[in-house]
């Protein structure tokens, strides 16, 4: 049922009923992470027959019919499509925020879908980086709290303030990285469109995800600023192999992806 | 710790969200202001009711009263033995007072009380409240000089310096009236005997009427000094058979009131004065009776039925609770001028019966305890004594004054519970306003449970903001009250707090520690309810619509 996809399951030894997310640490995720950049070809994020609908006003909309999607372990993946498609709509699956009505997510070899809540929650803080159209920064937050904000959400009090300076100083390399280290103490909103994303890259960025999730990252940019964007999500992915799956307008950029597909009729085509 | 710096940051960019919290803290202020006033005020009234009424009282409504006091009293002192600090017995009963003031006669209703006054000050706060200074250190029931309260200009003079002047003005105007009726006899007499002479030349049978006439008044005249002063001497004396009370007065004796005195009374304050406003809007007393005048009483005797007797006394003091309701009506005399009036004395033992027994306890004492221990020491079935403690008096008061106290507070916590509703509204629209943050939080894996506590510490916050500002301005208020009061009577021009009602001078304040703690714990406690179905909400809000939502 899953011909499109190459899944090599249970490739891990030791795939516990345990999720991997529960036990590793950020600390030693640099390790893992090494191992994992050693195993190619292999995927990271799947959607099994995946559907869902929404319903309004006693109409059904079927928005995904049976989706099939992988995307591999440090490649970047493009999703293109018509507006209204089911793009983000897929993207919220694959980061949990929503549930399918039928079909399975996984994620390294786990189910993800099914899970409690509060694994969920777990997942998307140790696991997923998220960035949007509209950056959504929380806007009584400097741009330093906002990217040490995931990893006080998954911290309590106590751990956060013994860990507290290694946090800060890797959210100031962070966004030193993004070239925003002159902006720590600013507001979003005293901030461009394209400070903003980059704020919302490196907060995503902040927990050492595995997977990158862009909603039309550039979708509110102008060229030059997207084209930025765009730069620095690839050094990303080159130089840390970080996986990325990105829904995009810009056939430009889906041209430079790894891999590309196509939400089209609630259905996904694979393109590249 | 996001939760803690977002409620935090929420806190400070919504300031707004604090006028919804005024509302609590202009309720907590004012319950803390009407609760310390409340207090104040029934305090100072149980201060007073219990200065002037001692704990325990065994009475009789019987109008021989207690015949064999001692015999109750040793049983008493038996009965409670260490907790008894003093025991007095007193002979109560209604009386009408008679004065004269503008030359016009005056009475009024009045609680004569006989004390013992060398004990009744063990049992109550009586002396305090006389004016004259000796009497607060014991009470004689003799006139004083003068030194009557010396800082009230309205009551002077008083004492011998008022008697003794009005005494020679009283001569003065007596001898004047005389002088001028010796006139007027001696212009008639002349007149008579002209009209006589006149007459005489006249034949006529009228001639010996007049004649008679003229013989009559002229048997009188020679003898009208003495029996002007006679009279007047009577007038003062009064129609007394009591003229033996007092020892320097013995039968015969014409009582001279410029040097003597009859026996001592003190009146209540209300009972010899008004208070009231010049035309500057200050409050002033105004005495129509001073110590050094006269006052008669009359009362019933002790026979069956009663007869009332009639006896003049002196007053020597006022006294002021500032109770106004015993001010107005209570008059003391000592208890053995009120027992031998009424013939309440007995002939054989020489013991003057009571109406009742008064008792205090030493501090540590209980009262319910002592009066339980009394009632059935004598119980009602057998004796014709009641024994009631001070509370039990004064509950339909008390309990009034504590029903007033219960419902202004029950409505007080209503207007801080509407604002309450207030405050549920505002996180409403804040936790609406906060949707789109609510998604991302929870895209960043932000648990339900930790975005309800950020709402939830931010009801805290502000809950707690207020009450404390709420509190901060409830004691400044209480502790600036009359000052606030004479303000708002600037601006007004009406008076808030008038001393001719309440008869204190300034507000009085009580603030229990215990009570503010209360009151601010049940509006932070308001703040939390009212935040958490707001929390709730934004608990369980999807994710991805939360992010949706523009
Ligand atoms: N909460 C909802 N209730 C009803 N319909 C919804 C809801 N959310 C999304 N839809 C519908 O689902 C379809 C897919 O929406 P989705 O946001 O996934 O599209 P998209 O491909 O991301 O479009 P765009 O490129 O404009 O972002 C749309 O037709 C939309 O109207
Ligand atoms: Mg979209």
């Amino acid at each position: 049922m899953n011909s499109t996809t190459p899944v090599k399951q249970n490739t891990k030894p030791n795939a516990s009923a345990i999720p991997p997310w529960r036990v590793v640490r950020p600390e030693s995720d640099g390790a893992d992470q090494v191992a994992a950049q050693t195993v190619t070809e292999k995927t990271i994020v799947l959607a099994k027959n995946v559907t869902k609908s929404y319903r309004r006003h006693k109409t059904s909309v079927a928005v995904l019919k049976g989706v099939d999607f992988s995307a591999d372990q440090g490649k970047v993946t493009a999703i293109v499509g018509q507006s209204g498609s089911g793009k983000s709509t897929l993207l919220h699956l694959l980061g949990t925020l929503d549930k399918p009505d039928s079909g399975e997510i996984h994620f390294a070899n786990q189910r993800i879908d099914n899970l409690s809540a509060r694994q969920r929650d777990l997942f998307r803080n140790k696991k997923l980086g998220m960035i949007f159209q509209f950056y959504h920064l929380l806007p009584e937050l400097t741009l330093l709290e906002n990217i040490v904000a995931p990893a006080m959400i998954g911290q309590s009090l106590f751990s956060y303030f013994r860990n507290r300076s290694g946090i800060l100083r890797r959210a100031k390399s962070l966004a030193d990285m993004v070239g925003l280290s002159h902006r720590l103490h600013h507001k979003p909103n005293e901030l461009s469109g394209g400070e903003m994303q980059r704020t919302a890259i490196a907060r995503a960025l902040i927990t050492d995800p595995k997977l990158l999730l862009a909603d039309e990252p550039t979708g509110n940019l102008d060229q030059e600023s997207g084209q930025s964007i765009l730069q620095l999500l690839r050094n990303l992915n080159e130089e840390t192999g970080l996986t990325i799956v990105m829904v995009t307008h810009d056939e430009n950029i889906a041209a430079q992806c790894d891999a590309l597909v196509r939400l089209k009729g609630g259905k996904v085509e694979r393109l590249k | 710790m996001y939760k803690l710096l977002l409620c935090w940051r929420y806190l400070k960019t919504r300031w707004i969200a604090l006028a919804s919290i005024v509302s609590v803290t202009l309720g907590v202020a004012t319950m803390i202001v009407v609760n310390s006033v409340m207090d104040g005020f029934t305090s100072q009234m149980q201060d007073r009711m219990h200065g002037i009424l001692s704990d325990l009282v065994v009475e009789t409504r019987s109008t021989n009263g207690i015949a064999e006091p001692n015999w109750y009293v040793d049983r008493i002192r038996g009965r409670l033995g260490d907790s008894v600090q003093g025991i007095t017995t007193v002979v109560t009963l209604p009386a009408m007072m008679t004065f004269h003031h503008n030359g016009n006669a005056h009475t009024q209703q009045i609680n004569l009380i006989g004390i013992d006054k060398e004990t009744y000050a063990s049992v109550s706060d009586f002396s305090k409240y006389l004016l004259h200074p000796d009497n607060k250190q014991k009470l004689d029931f003799v006139l004083k000089q003068s030194g009557y309260a010396p800082e009230r200009e309205a009551l002077q003079p008083a004492g011998w310096e008022h008697r003794t002047r009005v005494e020679t003005l009283k001569k003065a105007r007596l001898s004047e009236m005389e002088r001028y009726r010796l006139l007027q006899e001696k212009i008639s007499a002349e007149q008579r005997q002209q009209i006589a002479s006149d007459v005489a030349t006249l034949p006529s049978t009228n001639d010996e009427v007049s004649t008679e006439a003229t013989n009559g008044d002229a048997a009188v005249s020679p003898n009208t000094t003495a029996s002007a002063t006679d009279e007047i001497n009577q007038l003062a004396a009064g129609p007394s058979s009591f003229g033996a009370a007092t020892p320097s007065a013995p039968r015969g004796h014409v009582f001279d009131a410029a040097n003597e005195q009859r026996i001592g009374i003190v009146l209540g304050i209300g009972i010899g004065s008004v208070r009231g406003r010049d035309s500057d809007g200050k409050v002033k007393d105004y005495f129509f009776i001073r110590p050094g005048d006269d006052v008669s009483v009359a009362f019933p005797n002790a026979g069956s039925p009663p007869r009332a007797i009639d006896e003049m006394f002196t007053v020597v003091d006022f006294y002021e609770s500032k109770m106004s309701e015993y001010d107005a009506t209570f008059a003391f005399v000592p208890i053995e001028a009120l027992q031998r009036a009424r013939g309440m004395i007995d002939p054989v033992s020489q013991q003057g019966a009571v109406t009742s027994i008064q008792i205090k306890l030493k501090p540590d004492a209980d009262l319910q305890v002592a009066r339980d221990a009394l009632r059935d020491e004598f119980p009602p079935a057998e004796s014709y004594v009641q024994v009631n403690s001070w509370r039990d008096t004064q509950g339909p008061l008390l309990a009034a004054v504590q029903l007033e106290t219960t419902i202004l507070n029950i409505l007080l916590f209503m207007i801080i519970a509407v604002a309450g509703f207030g405050i549920l509204a505002t996180f409403f629209m804040i936790v609406v306003e906060k949707t789109r943050d609510i998604g991302v939080l929870k895209s960043l894996g932000a648990p339900g449970t930790g975005i309800a506590s950020i709402f939830l510490g931010y009801g805290v916050l502000l809950g707690s903001v207020g009450s404390g500002v709420g509190v901060v301005c409830g004691l400044l208020f209480v502790w600036n009250i009359n000052e606030i009061a004479r303000v708002l009577e600037w601006v007004t021009g009406r008076e808030v707090f008038d001393p001719t009602v309440y008869y204190f001078d300034t507000i009085p304040t009580i603030l229990h520690p215990f009570m503010i703690v209360w009151v601010s714990v049940g509006a932070v406690a308001i703040a939390i309810l009212a935040s958490v179905l707001p929390s709730i909400r934004a608990a369980r809000m999807h994710p991805v619509e939360a992010l949706r939502y523009e």
